[in-house]
This record gives C-alpha cells, sequence and structure tokens, in this order.
C-alpha cells in the first residue's frame, strides 16, 4: 500500500454528521409532517439554488477531510516509511496549486512577480525589473502580447466545458428519473413541465450551470496561473482559500453537533419535570449566558494553550495538534451556543407537555423516557433542525472573528480567519496587496450567503407561522 | 413592585457566585498557578526559584481553599480563592499581571468605549427602525424584496470585510479621517465617526431584518384590522399604532444589551486603536495578562445580570399583569 490513512478526530465526526444526514434522508416518513416539510423545501427555488452551492461547498469539505500519510520513495531493505505529513485527497487533487510556489507576492493571473529584483542580462548588464514567475504564465513567450489571448481563451474554454458538464450532469439526471418513474425522456420533460409550479427545475439547472462554469473556468485558468496571485511566500492563494472551506464547514456544523445532546436533553427535561430540575437547568444556563461569550472563548482558549503546552507528549504530530485545538474550539463554542436552543426547547415542551396526546400517554402508564423521547422529540425536530442551520452562518463568521482575537483555529491552519488576519497587514503595503483578503471574503461570503438563503427557507418550510429571527 | 424588582435583584446573587467559582476553577484548577508562572516566566531556564518568585509578587502562592497555616477567619480569607475571586464582589480587581490597578484601568477606559458604543446603540437603532418601517410600509412590493435581499447579504458579509474596507476607503484612499486612534475631549469626533458609521453599517442586516419580522407580526394582529376598518390612513396605522405597539419588544430588547455597552466592541476599537475596554480584553488576551480577563468575566457578568433587571422593570412598567404575579 502506497499510502496509510490517518483519521483525525474532526474526520471521524464530520464523516459522522454526513452520514446521520444521508440516514436521515434515506428513511421515508411518506405521511410524516416532516416529509411534508421537505417536500415544502425541494419546492423553493430560493432552497434549491442555496443547498446547491453548499453542496460543492460541502464535498470539498469531505474531500479535504479523508486523509493519509503518503509513502516515502522506498529504500532497499527497509520496512516502507510514511511521510510525516498528513495530506488530504483535495491535497493530491489539487497537488499543481500546492507545489507551483513562487517567490513571494504575485497578482491574480499574473505573470511576473509583484516586486522587483536585480536581473543580470545575458550581455552583463544589471536591471531592475519585475522577474517572470516561476509557474504563473510561464508557457507564454511573450507575455505582453499573448497573456490576454490566452486568458480569454481560457475563459471561453473553461465556460464551454462548464456549460456541456452541467448538460452532461443534467441528461444523466434526467434519464435516471425517466427510468425511476418507468416512462420515455418526452413524457418525463412533459410531466416536468407540467409540475413547472411545484419543482423548481429551471432554477436547479441555471444554478447547476453557473456552478460547473465558475468551477471549469477556474480549473481552466489555475492550470497556467495564480487565479488568485500568490501570498507573501508565494503559495497559491486560490489553494489556501479551497483548503479553509474544510475549517469553516467544520466550525460550523461540530459546534452544534456536540452542543445538540445538551441542549435536547436539557431543554425537553427542563420543560417536562419541571420543579426542581427545571431550577437547575435555568440557573446553569443563566450563569453561562451571563459569561460574555467572547471572554468564555478566550479564556478557555488561552487555558487549552497553557495545558497543550504542559502535556506536549500527547500530540505527536502538527495536524493532530491542530485538528485538538479545533475540536476544542468547537467545543467552547458549543458551550457558549447550546442556552438559546435550550431555552426554546424547554418553552416548546412546556407547552406539549400540556396537550392532550401527551397528557393521554402519560394515563397510559407510559414512561417519562419513553414520552419524552418518543412524544415530545419528534414534535420538537423541526426547531432543533431550523435552529442548527439558521448557527451555521454565524458560526463562520465567528470563526474569523476569533481568529483575528488569536483565539481562533491554531494559527498554521489554513482559514479564512488566518487568512484575513495576516493580510490585514498587506493593506497597509504600499502598493497594496489586496487578492488574499478578496479571495478569503468572496468565499466566505458565498458560503455564509448560501447558508443564510438556505435557513431561510429551511425555516420558512419547516416552521410557516413562526416568527422570523 | 418594589417587592418586586428587589427579589428580582436576589435572584442575581447565586448567578453571580456561580460565574465567579466557575471562572475560579477554570483559571486555577484546570491549570494550576505554577502552570501559569512558567508560561509567564518562559518555557526555556525556568527555575523553581523564579517560578516561586513570580507568585509571590503576584499572590499566587497561597494555598487555594483552606489556609492551614493561619488560624480563625483568615484561615478562610488568606487564599487565592478569596483574595482573587470573592474580592471581586467588593469590586476590588487587584492588579494585572504587569502590576498595574486594574479598577483605574477599567475607569479611565470606559469612557472611550462609551463614545463609540452610545451612538452606535442610538443610532443604529433609528436607522434599523426606519428601514423596517419603510419596508413594512412597502411590503410585498419589489422595494420590500429588494430591502430583505439586501439585509441578507448585509448580514452575510464579515463584520471584519466593513472595518477593513472601511478604514481603506475612508482613510487611507480619500483621507477623510484618520486611520485610527483616539483624542480626548471634543476633539474626539474625527476618530470616533468612522467606527460609528462602520458598526452601523454592519449591523443593519440583521436589525432590518429581525424590526422588520416585529412589525410585520404586528401587523396582523387585529386591532391593525380595526384601525384600517374605521378608515385610517396605512401612514397612520403604521406610526401611530403598529410603531408603538412594535415598540415595545424592540425597547425591551435593547434593554438587555444597554449595560453591555460599557463592555465596548473587541473588533472595533483593536481594529481603529481607541483606548477602551474592548482593547483591553484584547490586549490582555494577547498577554496572557489572565487578571484582566478574570477581572473583565466578571464586569460583563454583572452588566448582564444588570441588563436582566433592568429587562424586568420594562416589562413590568410596559405590562402590569407582570407587577401582580
Amino acid at each position: 500500500m502506497s499510502w496509510q490513512p490517518v483519521v483525525l478526530w474532526t474526520d471521524a465526526l464530520i464523516f459522522s454528521l454526513a452520514g446521520l444526514i444521508l440516514f436521515a434522508f434515506s428513511r421515508k416518513h411518506p405521511h410524516g409532517q416532516l416529509h411534508d416539510a421537505w417536500q415544502r423545501l425541494i419546492q423553493m427555488p430560493m432552497a434549491v439554488a442555496s443547498g446547491l452551492i453548499l453542496l460543492v461547498f460541502v464535498v470539498i469539505g469531505l474531500l479535504d477531510s479523508l486523509h493519509y500519510r503518503p509513502q516515502l520513495p522506498a529504500q532497499p531493505g527497509h520496512a516502507p516509511q510514511y511521510s510525516v505529513e498528513v495530506i488530504s485527497v483535495l491535497d493530491t487533487l489539487l497537488q499543481p496549486l500546492r507545489e507551483h510556489q513562487e517567490k513571494t507576492y504575485s497578482a491574480p493571473l499574473a505573470t511576473r512577480l509583484y516586486v522587483k529584483e536585480t536581473m543580470v542580462q545575458p550581455g552583463g548588464r544589471v536591471l531592475r525589473d519585475y522577474p517572470r514567475l516561476q509557474f504563473g504564465g510561464a508557457s507564454l513567450l511573450h507575455p505582453q502580447q499573448d497573456w490576454q489571448r490566452d486568458v480569454t481563451n481560457r475563459i471561453m474554454r473553461g465556460s464551454v466545458i462548464g456549460v456541456l458538464f452541467a448538460a452532461l450532469l443534467a441528461a444523466v439526471g434526467a434519464g435516471l428519473l425517466a427510468m425511476r418513474r418507468k416512462c420515455g425522456l418526452g413524457a418525463l420533460y412533459r410531466q416536468l413541465l407540467g409540475e413547472n409550479n411545484r419543482l423548481p427545475w429551471r432554477t436547479a439547472l441555471t444554478t447547476l450551470t453557473i456552478l460547473s462554469v465558475v468551477i471549469a473556468v477556474m480549473v481552466e485558468l489555475a492550470a497556467a496561473y495564480h487565479v488568485f496571485g500568490t501570498d507573501k511566500v508565494g503559495l497559491d492563494v486560490l489553494y489556501n482559500s479551497v483548503k479553509s472551506i474544510r475549517t469553516g464547514l467544520l466550525i460550523g456544523t461540530l459546534t452544534t453537533l456536540i452542543m445538540l445532546p445538551f441542549a435536547v436533553l436539557l431543554g425537553i427535561s427542563a420543560g417536562y419535570f419541571g420543579g426542581w430540575i427545571d431550577d437547575v437547568i435555568q440557573y446553569i444556563y443563566t450563569t453561562l449566558n451571563a459569561i460574555p461569550s467572547v471572554l468564555l472563548i478566550a479564556a478557555a482558549v488561552l487555558l487549552m494553550q497553557v495545558y497543550m503546552e504542559a502535556h506536549p507528549a500527547l500530540f505527536d504530530s502538527a495536524a493532530a495538534r491542530t485538528d485538538f485545538r479545533l475540536l476544542f474550539l468547537c467545543m467552547i463554542l458549543g458551550v457558549t451556543s447550546w442556552t438559546g436552543l435550550c431555552r426554546l426547547l424547554r418553552g416548546e415542551t412546556l407547552k406539549l407537555r400540556e396537550l392532550d396526546y401527551v397528557q393521554a400517554a402519560r394515563a397510559f402508564g407510559v414512561s417519562d423516557w419513553r414520552l419524552m423521547w418518543r412524544h415530545i422529540l419528534p414534535n420538537l425536530y423541526h426547531l432543533v433542525l431550523i435552529s442548527v442551520v439558521m448557527d451555521f452562518s454565524g458560526l463562520v463568521l465567528a470563526e474569523a472573528v476569533l481568529s483575528y482575537l488569536g483565539v481562533g483555529v491554531d494559527p498554521a491552519m489554513q482559514s479564512w480567519g488566518n487568512m484575513v488576519n495576516t493580510a490585514r497587514l498587506e493593506m497597509a503595503r504600499e502598493p497594496v496587496v489586496w487578492w488574499p483578503l478578496v479571495a478569503a471574503f468572496s468565499l466566505m461570503f458565498t458560503l455564509v450567503l448560501a447558508a443564510n438563503l438556505f435557513a431561510d427557507s429551511v425555516r420558512d418550510a419547516f416552521d410557516p407561522h413562526g416568527r422570523q429571527r | 413592585m418594589m417587592a418586586y424588582l428587589i427579589r428580582r435583584l436576589f435572584y442575581a446573587v447565586p448567578i453571580l457566585l456561580g460565574v465567579n467559582i466557575l471562572t475560579f476553577l477554570l483559571f486555577f484548577v484546570v491549570n494550576t498557578p505554577d502552570d501559569m508562572a512558567r508560561m509567564h516566566v518562559g518555557r526555556k531556564h525556568v527555575t523553581e526559584q523564579a517560578i516561586t518568585q513570580w507568585k509571590v509578587e503576584h499572590g499566587y502562592d497561597k494555598p487555594l481553599f483552606y489556609n492551614r497555616a493561619e488560624h480563625g477567619v483568615s484561615s478562610l480569607t488568606d487564599t487565592i480563592f478569596f483574595n482573587k475571586s470573592l474580592r471581586m464582589f467588593a469590586l476590588d480587581f487587584g492588579a494585572s499581571d504587569d502590576g498595574r490597578d486594574i479598577a483605574r484601568e477599567i475607569k479611565t477606559r470606559a469612557g472611550p468605549s462609551l463614545a463609540i458604543a452610545i451612538p452606535v446603540f442610538v443610532l443604529g437603532l433609528l436607522v434599523n427602525v426606519s428601514f423596517a418601517l419603510m419596508m413594512v410600509f412597502f411590503r410585498a412590493t419589489y422595494l420590500d424584496r429588494l430591502g430583505v435581499v439586501t439585509a441578507v447579504v448585509l448580514m452575510s458579509i464579515s463584520g471584519l470585510f466593513y472595518i477593513i474596507a472601511g478604514q481603506y476607503f475612508f482613510a487611507k484612499l480619500w483621507h477623510l479621517v484618520p486611520i485610527s486612534g483616539f483624542a480626548a475631549g471634543l476633539d474626539s469626533w474625527r476618530f470616533v465617526l468612522l467606527p460609528v458609521l462602520v458598526s452601523i453599517v454592519a449591523g443593519m442586516g440583521s436589525g432590518t431584518r429581525w424590526y422588520r419580522s416585529i412589525f410585520l407580526e404586528e401587523m396582523s394582529k387585529d386591532y391593525v384590522r380595526t384601525a384600517r376598518a374605521k378608515g385610517l390612513s396605512e401612514w397612520r396605522v403604521l406610526f401611530r399604532h403598529v410603531l408603538q405597539n412594535g415598540m415595545i419588544p424592540i425597547l425591551t430588547g435593547a434593554v438587555v444589551v444597554l449595560p453591555l455597552l460599557f463592555m465596548g466592541s473587541l473588533l472595533t476599537e483593536s481594529f481603529f486603536g481607541i483606548p477602551g475596554l474592548g482593547s483591553y480584553v484584547i490586549d490582555a488576551i494577547q498577554a496572557q495578562d489572565f487578571a484582566i480577563v478574570r477581572a473583565m468575566v466578571f464586569i460583563g457578568s454583572v452588566l448582564y445580570i444588570f441588563g436582566l433587571w433592568l429587562t424586568d422593570i420594562a416589562y413590568a412598567w410596559a405590562d402590569p399583569r407582570v407587577r401582580l404575579s
């Protein structure tokens, strides 16, 4: 085997979460309340469009969560050795981006470095000019004349490939759908037209086309240029910002995954049992709420640093260290953010407890735990789901702020917060280096906007009468 | 009424005690004072002596809860828990790890923080409520939809972006205001202008959306239908009835955050170099000064609970039923 799999804690958690979601999707309740809500959701154009965009991010994040150690060049007579560096499948896919390192800054799509250097001409003349990049536009013989044509060509080619790819996907999708419905393509087309008002397949196709065109153009351009330029040490900014997707996704999802059991259990118990249990739980969350969350996070992260310095033996590799720090950050973010959901669930349980069917179940002698599990929890699913998707975008944004404050993810980890943090100094440079900032913000914006729109749709679909947040 | 408020005030005591014990556990039991001393003295060349000296200098050399060496009351008072944690109830915060008096620092830094926070709060509320009212007035038209979309877009932009973009365009490119800094007295307006503007814009998305939903909820109530039925103009319905009724949840919601304005804004203050409490916290975090972080955690929770109490007053004032229960 030429590679050795490495499963980090966060990898395990994110894949189990993905599995959980798939499992929930695959179990069908054709008559359930939630089923209707899902139906409503996939009929919303906004939900479909933003959901597709989120899907792209999730796929990138999951690819980036499959970690392994590549095998080092074999030495005869020795057992195979594996590299210390842990890389992911995404790294392998983006190998050229990762390895095409320039000397220092270069602007997006540039062919020359951003700083002047002293060069010796063949004739012995010394010249100060912007040197050619090692990889960016290296294939061009005369950058001044050819650059524009080459870039336009690549964009055109990317667009065509993107459209073709989207068409292929749509065709495959339509074929599968036709097979499932056991009808011809023509009949399917008429069916879809007939259902015109229900399924937003036009929106889906448009989004799919736009997404695949953008990705294809990026791939085409990235093959020969640095699409978002390079950073101070010459690393490709596009690579960095794509790698940051995993960090953002993990913070947004793992935090809720970790806090969810506590919030649900405590919220339902407080509402259901009342009395002193309610008092204690209310006391706990008011106390936690009283501490300013940023300060609690900062204090906890600082203390964790002290702990990690005191126990270096527990963390064998750099990846394990950054991973532990990320997980811990998710945990502490979870501690500060579960109170809202807990209070919401408590209030809803208080209402449900008095309803006839709960009273009836209790009269039949159903035990407390079974009652909470079978009769109350299913009626809270929609609240849990809504709050999970609503919290996601806020957490992604919070990661950037915390990393800026120095209490976020590990400084060595690629994240938008860390990118913004370094880019802040670059904005004060003369001439300004703006592309790392723009790259980080635009990707973060896309993810957060899609998440916000999706969350709105989810809320509308699952809780049509609920108050907007 | 008085009795109700006093009773509510007493609820604060166990919560503050809880915060106090929690922070104490976090700062002294999870990590021992030895760990802290080792970090401050530096990892290299740490001698037992240097650690002990640091602990003596900063008063961390005592037992945590119970001092066996002392007698009587002082066996309980001459401990870290009493000196470092319980004393905060008397607003005695001691000295920071670099030896300055924390209480005095906080007093001098509250001013600049408020100079930013109060205008942001007042103007932000005004702007958000006005936009929300406008969107409700034009509800279900393209103007309304445009407003909602704009709000979502504004919400989705990182707060860091507003600050960095604001500084870049207004200060660096157009030289309208200084990039950062602060001046005492009335001179400070030049420095305050940009942070206030940026903070208001950054908060507009979520604020407008939230107020819009409050007003929309009011719009669907019976009294609005009655008001329309008796022939009031839409304008009058909105401003006389919906606005006034909607202000109850808005104001009670705003009262909670009122005391927390003292804490200032971490991001804005640190980016704009304003010597307020927010930047104090950031500096403390970056210098790993636990004494300051502990003091600020305590103050923050006192202010939060004070805010809850003010909310109780506001509710009691707005809704007579609360007073009787």
